[in-house]
């Protein structure tokens, strides 16, 4: 039913692509991150939620219609619907199905409750579409709670020595997370103009979220340490970063599991927080299906591919597709959302 | 351990220094004294040692894991770092107990002396028993690659604040060969007397290189100006007719050194002497070749010592007629080290380091730049009031060494680096060309920026013709000038010539492969200015 070309994941019966890197004429879109919403498509189909976001990215004059979770269209005799990923807000795994063959394309997704985006949805299938950002062993993510009392802490530590936390993640999902967990502290959050448009975006669509202030130079000027600042990826390394010394900087993200990822990056403190699904999560998550056909896309395509075939017998094949699995490169694109 | 992995977490997750020595000073306060003294041992660079093999260890890993050899390589690679893979991959512990630093190294001990067969399960018991915050650590400590972002000049700094002693005290007094097992902290810090610690070295005043023009260090005349000699940095200390040879990396080398043997009863009780210890033969410096080969040998035949006599040429003394002399100007050590030298009735072994007479800053640019005609590195700038201090310091003593040679390589090979560089392609094969062929001729893991090293990775991605292993061929497109800074004839090496410190320079994006140099261009700098 599905196949993938070079512009994205096709399915010829309902002529649509899924997360096309390439313009089409119709398109599903599973979430509103760069690497997966591109621009140029005549009509775009996504959840209720992602809509706000899409039309914050692309611009409100694009062909845009919505489905809520569980809805269900069809099309040329297959059934269309969405249903929750646990990625970031609005994200959706696609179902298709006609008579008896069922198809699932995941997106990105996750199990661990974020308490933000609605939790992940198990779909039985035969054919299962998965990521693999993750998809090695030694990727276990840490309980969000744990997480939370750790940054807690360690904010708590830069107040006592008049420090500034400055709190970085992905504009659109991590930034929302941090800015939820940091909340519970009561203090004031200012956030890069990105993170603050995006937060506006989601409160005035009808979330509660915790409102952030846009930290403009002048404003910073006029605040005493300690203060907490929400910041995209890009803003690490950059030379304004002094204007807000004297400041700790954290990262966000499941790549801080790896000290040298951390290193890497030249950020002394990393908190192990992401919107992926770890090594049991992946598993758990593609046996939940009963999928005998698994497409691993991207990630540790080959090596999560080899493993669901030597020790679940699976018929999984690796899927060359442009969604990025480097994180470097994503963090880059971050910036121009 | 708790403690001391606390200690760990934190000076790892900071950059600023003033956190760390905060951290230490934390640590010597609630630790017992029995931790500190390993703890000062580690965090000072001295290895645990490696108890256990490699492939063992990885043995018990995979059963523990019980995860697929090739799945737990492959998590190796993307990590790239083994203790680090363990301790990411092994199921949580069942019961969590609490050995202290001190326990963990004496199980470590009469972990070397169990027989192979029983150490995989013995590993695995321990790992069980554990938290899984301290495997990462403990791993480290069996594996004898513990390291920490901390100089020994910060554990000194906090040694000092926790003990109230001078810093300068506690480096001498850290120096040399101790080991927990053969002493305690009352003695290796607290004690009165110095005398067993008699025959250690003192800390090594060390100079950062010159960046910019040297006309900003003022008059000239207040300057001394030597060449910079290529050989090992070394301590000779003479006490009661018994002699001791330091290297600057606090390896005892008296036994390699017979050269210097007779000195022990020429020299003064109390003389302690700094300089360059080097291959010497018929007014001639040897290449640095000579000397590392001479190094590896574990017996000294009668050929080695006639082939590749050593001497030492002397710039400094530390200590004269058993007083520290340490605190006098330059001028001053510099005299007395000449009388001393001079009045030897037989002088095989000892020169000493003429300064370069200059009386412009131009003419000290012109000494720079002809050092390599003396085989030499570079020039050495040296306050002639200036003190011996300890460590690595700006201010008195400069080393102004010569600009590298430089040639251009095609990059033919990538492999992933380890630490901080895991899972990118950093570490680099370049190549020449011999006619139509490529020959590898070095390898290089630094010089390009973050940027540049992500750019380079995903290139390697997406151009690689051929995968062996971790190492990744790709097509011949890239061109680099890669710097180094000497040149010899070498069998054992395919391109015929290895390099001293290769690093990469820039990337020449302006260049095709076909313009890099040729392996002829590579043999021209051999004859002309490098080591024969």
């Amino acid at each position: 039913m599905l196949t993938f070309d070079n512009k994205g994941i096709y399915c010829a019966r309902a002529d649509l692509y899924i997360d096309p890197w390439l313009p089409v004429n119709k398109a599903i879109i599973t979430h509103a991150h760069a690497d997966h919403a591109h621009k140029g498509n005549k009509h775009y189909l996504c959840h209720t939620d992602t809509a706000p976001l899409l039309k914050l990215r692309l611009g409100n004059d694009i062909s845009i219609e919505t489905l809520n979770y569980g809805e269900q269209i069809t099309i040329n005799g297959i059934s269309i619907s969405l249903h929750p990923a646990g990625h970031i807000i609005g994200s959706s795994q696609v179902r298709l199905s006609y008579k008896d063959e069922v198809w699932v394309v995941s997106g990105d997704y996750k199990l661990q409750d974020d308490g933000l985006s609605t939790a992940f949805e198990p779909l039985k299938c035969q054919h299962f579409i998965t990521e693999s950002t993750f998809g090695l062993p030694i990727y276990h993510f840490p309980k969000p709670a744990i997480v939370k009392q750790e940054l807690h802490e360690w904010i708590q530590k830069n107040n006592e020595q008049a420090v500034n936390s400055l709190l970085v993640g992905y504009s659109l999902g991590k930034a929302q997370r941090i800015i939820e967990m940091a909340s519970a502290l009561d203090m004031p959050i200012y956030a890069h103009g990105a993170i603050v448009n995006i937060q506006q975006q989601l409160i005035n669509a009808g979330h509660k979220l915790y409102p952030v202030q846009y930290a403009s130079f002048d404003l910073i000027k006029t605040l005493k340490p300690p203060y907490l600042l929400v910041l995209p990826p890009s803003a690490i390394g950059s030379p304004w970063l002094k204007k807000f010394n004297p400041y700790e900087i954290a990262f966000f993200s499941g790549w801080m599991q790896l000290r040298g990822a951390r290193r890497r990056r030249n950020v002394a403190r990393g908190f192990v927080l992401s919107d992926h699904a770890d090594w049991n999560q992946l598993n758990s998550a593609v046996l939940s299906t009963n999928a005998e056909n698994i497409y691993v896309t991207h990630g540790y395509k080959s090596i999560f591919a080899k493993w669901l075939r030597e020790e679940h017998k699976l018929n999984a094949v690796e899927v060359e597709t442009l969604y990025e699995d480097d994180l470097l490169m994503r963090e880059d694109t971050d910036a121009a959302l | 351990m708790q403690l001391f992995n606390k200690l760990f977490q934190a000076i790892d997750q900071t950059t600023s220094t003033n956190a760390k020595v905060n951290a230490l000073v934390d640590y010597f306060h609630e630790a017992s004294t029995g931790d500190i003294l390993w703890s000062i041992y580690l965090l000072m660079g001295k290895s645990s040692g490696r108890v256990i093999k490699t492939a063992l260890l990885r043995q018990a890993a995979y059963k523990l894991s019980a995860l697929p050899t090739w799945l737990f390589e492959e998590s190796y690679h993307i990590v790239g770092d083994l203790a680090e893979t363990i301790a990411l991959c092994l199921p949580p512990p069942q019961h969590t107990k609490l050995y202290t630093l001190s326990q963990t190294m004496t199980f470590l001990a009469s972990f070397s002396a169990l027989p192979d067969d029983e150490k995989e399960q013995t590993i695995i018991n321990r790992w069980m028993e554990i938290p899984a915050s301290e495997r990462f650590l403990f791993n480290k400590l069996i594996t004898g690659n513990f390291r920490v972002g901390v100089s020994k000049q910060l554990v000194i700094k906090a040694l000092a604040i926790k003990y109230n002693k001078t810093a300068n005290e506690l480096a001498h007094r850290l120096m040399g060969n101790w080991h927990p097992h053969q002493t305690n902290l009352e003695k290796l810090i607290l004690e009165d007397i110095l005398s067993e610690k008699s025959f250690e070295p003192y800390p090594f005043f060390l100079a950062y290189q010159l960046e910019g023009a040297p006309e900003g260090l003022g008059d000239i005349n207040e300057w001394y100006v030597e060449r910079k000699f290529d050989g090992i940095r070394g301590q000779i200390i003479v006490r009661n007719e018994e002699i001791f040879i330091w290297s600057r990396g606090e390896d005892l080398l008296t036994d390699k050194f017979p050269e210097f043997h007779p000195l022990k009863h020429s020299l003064p009780h109390g003389t302690v002497l700094d300089g360059e210890i080097l291959p010497f033969k018929e007014d001639e410096i040897l290449p640095f070749a000579v000397m590392q080969t001479r190094i590896g040998r574990k017996l000294l035949s009668k050929k080695i010592l006639a082939s590749a006599p050593l001497v030492m040429i002397c710039y400094d003394l530390l200590e004269y007629k058993g007083t520290d002399i340490r605190d006098r100007p330059l001028s001053e050590r510099r005299k007395l080290l000449k009388q001393l030298v001079d009045g030897l009735v037989v002088n095989t072994s000892l020169m000493l380091s003429a300064p370069v007479p200059c009386s412009s800053w131009d003419e000290v640019r012109k000494a720079r730049e002809e050092a390599r005609a003396y085989k030499c590195e570079g020039v050495m700038l040296k306050r002639k009031n200036s003190i011996y201090e300890t460590g690595r310091r700006r201010g008195s003593w400069w080393k102004w060494k010569v600009d590298p040679f430089t040639i251009d390589g095609v990059l033919v090979y990538g492999q992933r680096g380890h630490g901080r560089r895991a899972n990118l392609y950093t570490d680099y094969t370049f190549a020449v060309w011999d006619n139509n062929e490529l020959v590898p001729f070095a390898k290089a893991y630094s010089g390009l920026t973050d940027k540049e090293i992500l750019e380079v990775d995903n290139w390697i991605k997406k151009n690689t013709i051929d995968k062996f292993g971790p190492v990744r061929t790709v097509t011949p497109t890239l061109v680099f000038e890669l710097a180094f800074e000497g040149i010899s004839a070498s069998p054992r090496h395919k391109s015929g010539i290895a390099l001293r410190f290769p690093r990469i320079l820039r990337w020449r994006r302006d260049k095709i492969a076909d313009q890099a140099n040729t392996k002829q261009d590579l043999l021209k700098m051999l004859d002309s200015k490098g080591d024969k």
